[in-house]
């Protein structure tokens, strides 16, 4: 199953390698999109409760995490097209790859995009929003957590939606609804990584890894059935 | 050895069919796209399917590939009992198919594809090359994106991941399809080879001179059935 996933998973890369979707869309909609949310909310603005900080300071993390979850979103549809096309996901099913291989390979695949999109997009969050980091492993524990269960819920409902015409539209409308606990929580979280007290981030951090096992757990186990029905 | 509902078995010689159909009707959609076939295929033998578009062909190719489900009838690829999910899965693992589509991903090269597509069906490596070098892949096509390929030359690739399979059912969809002169004889020729080498063929085509020609040829039993509105007549 391992080797299954790893085969995917470098398969999937190469073809972004190759394609560029990645570097020439992908990057720069989520950089528009933290340019666009900054444009919204005036630079000087004070926090009313903590007048050290500004309003835009105060919703970086909420307005990063938005930002990220969107550009998941092309990703994920994206991962799942080039195997709609052409007859590849029949091919698939040819193979005989462990189904629960080829589902953590699609998501480990777009695990490791959405981390160079967080890199990029967090440099532009500091950059744009001014704020600063004062827990750092908080904050770690909370992008490695988020980005999982956002790669594992989000890999299992684009699989649902790819053999469908509608897959473009629909993706949206499955995936953010249940992504939603995890924007909240690593929100908080990261807030917390950023003004502190930590103490106040780490049940948040908790409760995402748990999303995210359960999503893993659920995408492993009904993978093949997602995979028979497309 | 049996296991469950189909026989793992890897001996190549057997007195079974490698396929047999008795009433199998498959679904598209609501719509009987096979509406009860009956079908014997042997061992070593070539099976030409005729019959005009929408009769029901690729079907009959997809079922036997294990891709389309079998929803009323009776059937078995290889011995494997093609009513039963887990059992449809291992036919997959031992037919090639050719479809329409050629399965290739257009941003990867022709070898790139070959070895994700060989890797992910359990081929070894040795048996990469051989492929390409026999469809004519190995010298400019090599390091060719899939995207800048004529409809041809994708049809080769395609035919690769085949051979390199080896499988012991061949399920081709118009394989003629695209290709100049040369592409079709040496389709005929892998076919023909395949034929020598124990596996037995199905294939759809709507040039029937070329493939009652390919029949002609065969070292083995041919034969021609013509298929119309999702039935078999021989």
């Amino acid at each position: 199953m391992l080797n299954d996933a790893l085969l995917l998973a470098a398969k999937d890369l190469r073809v972004e390698r190759r394609s560029r979707v990645l570097t020439g869309q992908v990057l720069p909609f989520g950089l528009i999109v933290l340019i666009l949310f900054g444009f919204g909310i005036s630079p000087d603005r004070r926090v009313v409760e903590a007048p050290d900080r500004t309003v835009l300071e105060q919703v970086a993390p909420g307005l990063f995490w938005l930002a990220v979850l969107l550009s998941a979103l092309l990703a994920l549809g994206r991962s799942f097209a080039i195997e709609a096309v052409d007859g590849n996901l029949d091919a698939l099913k040819l193979t005989g790859l462990d189904p629960a291989g080829v589902f953590l390979g699609k998501a480990l695949a777009i695990w490791l995009e959405l981390l160079a999109i967080e890199l990029l997009l967090g440099v532009g969050s500091l950059a744009l929003y001014g704020a600063t980091i004062t827990h750092p492993l908080l904050l770690l524990v909370t992008v490695l957590a988020a980005t999982t269960s956002i790669a594992a819920a989000g890999t299992l409902y684009a699989a649902l939606a790819s053999g469908l015409r509608v897959r473009d539209t629909l993706v949206p409308l499955l995936v953010l609804p249940v992504l939603a606990p995890v924007l909240l929580g690593a929100t908080l979280a990261t807030e917390a990584a950023l003004f502190g007290p930590a103490g106040d981030g780490w049940p948040w951090a908790g409760l995402i890894s748990t999303f995210a096992v359960l999503y893993l757990g659920a995408g492993m186990v009904s993978f093949g059935v997602l995979l028979e029905e497309t | 050895m049996k296991t469950g509902r189909c026989s793992v078995s890897l001996q190549v010689m057997s007195d079974l069919p490698v396929v047999a159909l008795d009433g199998a009707v498959s679904l598209i959609s609501g719509f009987p796209a096979l509406a009860g076939a009956d079908l014997v295929v042997e061992q070593g033998e070539i099976v030409l399917l005729e019959g005009p578009n929408g009769a029901g062909k690729s079907t009959l190719l997809r079922l036997c590939a294990g891709l389309a489900p079998l929803h009323d009838g009776a059937g078995t690829v290889l011995d494997c009992d093609l009513s039963s999910r887990p059992a449809r899965r291992r036919v997959r693992r031992q037919v090639g198919l050719l479809a329409h589509a050629s399965a290739l991903y257009d941003d990867l090269t022709v070898e790139q594809n070959l070895r994700f597509w060989a890797a992910a069906n359990r081929v070894d490596e040795p048996a990469i090359e051989p492929a390409m070098q026999r469809l004519g892949l190995a010298e400019r096509l090599r390091d060719v994106p899939v995207s800048g390929l004529s409809a041809g030359q994708r049809r080769r690739t395609a035919m690769a991941v085949i051979v390199c399979r080896r499988p012991r059912l061949w399920l081709l969809d118009e394989p003629h399809a695209g290709l100049d002169r040369s592409g079709r004889d040496l389709i005929d020729d892998l076919v023909l080879a395949a034929i020598d080498a124990g596996a037995s063929v199905m294939l759809s085509s709507h040039e029937v001179e070329r493939a009652s020609g390919l029949l002609d040829r065969s070292s083995g039993p041919s034969r021609a059935v013509t298929v119309v509105g999702g039935q078999v007549r021989c």
